[in-house]
């Protein structure tokens, strides 16, 4: 795409999501969908990103709200498990940690550049509730 | 078919917002999604009159704003349905926005603007400050002079609008309450000639066609934008113009009425031209008649193709003239006037001696009257014998108190 002419472009601004049909989408994986080149599947949205969701999968209770209120589809998510994140397509909105509900989070936001396996290892403890 | 054919005679007394509305019920429109303005309120009132009547099957949608009434039509025809609306004026203003929207997202919508001024001052009568506000939003744009041709122009310009090659949305102008609101004798198609002209809508890459899905109005950035703008201005200067010159060999075939873009009145012999727009055209065409009788070549240019502006047809129709007055009926704001420039445009690398001139006339519903051209087609012949511009190259017409002149 970066080095398509003026007249190589689809008219419209317009983007295809699928190549050819789309067929049975809602049964497929992301993976195995026929995305075209140029739709936003491809695109790459991490350098947008400050802050980045850190998952724990000790504490996760497979509720699936992170994967029901993830704005970009970037939770990923197989048999009603959740396996991680798509960082191609996180921008970090931190909303997956705004509607976690176990306690502690299973998801939190830490910044970009944060390494993962240390921020597991030093994970916050529940919290009391104060009475 | 679910709703009822109209039985109209061969000539009906119609005005141009009648017309107007008409023609959107025989091409049977989708969606028309609108708000009401002055003075095209009576379009979609007549189209809603219609629905109510059970003679079209489309959707009439009511908006709280022109803003919405356009994003409505956008997303009407992203959805793939034939869409039309009509505004005028302050409405047209607030959709500005929104015509950028559907030009860049090449989606075939036809829109009546029933020309108004632009206010302040508060004006609901007829100038073209409109027209030219939204001149370059990328939109085809046809002008009509008389309700005749509204309703004309209107088939015409779905036509252009939705061939695949085009798909870029249409204005149809006409004359604030000139055109209108004055009934005349307006010669119909029949439901089925009409709608058989327009064809039966093929939308493409429509946003209901769920087994190929597609993105519309998407982000580019710098990217892309570039591109996308280039290859819309391209199809614009390249495919477009042919492209009504098609549609209006046919419409002649249909109905045995010649439209052209640029419609000459005397101007074979001409050596004093006025071009204009609107229904000032058919005034200096009679006018220019008895000038001929006093002995001045007079000649007419109305544009009736206001974008892509045809600049290759004026030049040649312009390359012989003397002297030529172009009549601007908007407030230049600091400018020479649209038609003064596109005109200039045209000719400043030909080989055309020719002297132009601007005049702003008839803001707000000001009347161009009959004396007006007398005095502009002399002024215009005697610049013509002194081989130069004796006025100033900007005036005005018909403005009281004393004489305005600039450049």
């Amino acid at each position: 795409m970066a080095n398509t002419g003026w007249d190589e472009f689809e008219i419209g601004a317009m983007l295809r999501t699928f190549e050819g049909e789309a067929g049975d989408i809602a049964g497929t994986l992301q993976e195995d969908r026929h995305y075209t080149q140029n739709s936003s599947f491809t695109a790459s949205v991490a350098d947008w990103r400050l802050i980045k969701p850190v998952f724990n999968k000790d504490y996760c209770i497979d509720c699936q709200f992170c994967w029901v209120y993830c704005p970009d589809i970037s939770i990923i998510s197989r048999d009603k498990k959740m396996i991680g994140i798509d960082m191609d397509h996180c921008k970090g909105c931190g909303i997956c940690v705004e509607v976690c509900p176990t306690n502690p989070k299973s998801l939190l936001m830490f910044p970009e550049q944060a390494d993962e396996e240390t921020e597991i290892a030093r994970w916050p403890s529940k919290e009391e509730k104060e009475k | 078919m679910a709703f009822d054919k109209l039985e109209l005679n061969e000539i009906e007394v119609w005005d141009g917002n009648y017309a107007a509305a008409q023609a959107l019920r025989q091409a049977q429109v989708d969606v028309v999604s609108a708000y009401p303005i002055t003075p095209s309120t009576a379009i979609v009132e007549g189209y809603a009159k219609f629905k109510s009547d059970n003679l079209v099957e489309g959707e009439f949608v009511m908006v709280e704003s022109e803003h919405a009434a356009m994003s409505g039509c956008i997303g009407a025809a992203a959805a793939g349905g034939r869409v039309a609306t009509a505004t005028a004026s302050q409405g047209l203003a607030l959709m500005a926005e929104t015509l950028y929207q559907a030009s860049g997202m090449r989606l075939p919508i036809v829109l009546n603007i029933v020309n108004r001024a632009l206010a302040a001052p508060l004006n609901v009568n007829c100038d073209h400050s409109d027209m030219y506000m939204v001149r370059d939003s990328g939109w085809i744009q046809f002008d009509a002079f008389s309700p005749q041709e509204a309703y004309d122009l209107n088939l015409i310009a779905f036509r252009v609008s939705e061939d695949h090659e085009v798909r870029l949305p249409a204005i149809v102008n006409q004359d604030g309450f000139l055109t209108s609101h004055t009934a005349q004798g307006v010669h119909t198609l029949s439901d089925d000639a009409a709608f058989n002209f327009v064809g039966e809508y093929k939308p493409m890459n429509d946003m209901l066609d769920f087994e190929h899905p597609v993105t519309h109005g998407v982000q580019t950035e710098e990217d892309w934008h570039f591109e996308h703008k280039a290859r819309q201005h391209a199809d614009t200067m390249n495919i477009v113009p042919g492209k009504i010159d098609e549609v209006f060999a046919e419409f002649e075939k249909l109905t045995g009425r010649k439209y052209n873009q640029v419609e000459k009145y005397n101007m074979d012999d001409a050596d004093v031209a006025v071009v204009c727009m609107g229904t000032s055209v058919e005034t200096a065409r009679e006018v220019a008649g008895e000038m001929r009788e006093k002995g001045i070549k007079a000649g007419v240019v109305g544009l009736r193709v206001v974008r892509p502006f045809p600049f290759m047809e004026i030049a040649e129709t312009l390359k012989d003239v003397k002297a030529v007055a172009a009549l601007d009926r908007s407030a230049p704001g600091g400018a020479a006037g649209m038609l003064f420039n596109e005109i200039a445009g045209s000719l400043f690398n030909t080989d055309s001696k020719m002297l132009l001139s601007g005049y702003i006339y008839g803001l707000g519903g000001r009347d161009l009257t009959k004396k007006h051209l007398v005095d502009l087609y002399t002024e215009l012949q005697a610049n013509a014998d002194a081989g130069k511009l004796l006025t100033k190259q900007q005036q005005f017409i018909g403005v009281r108190g004393p004489k305005l002149a600039f450049l």
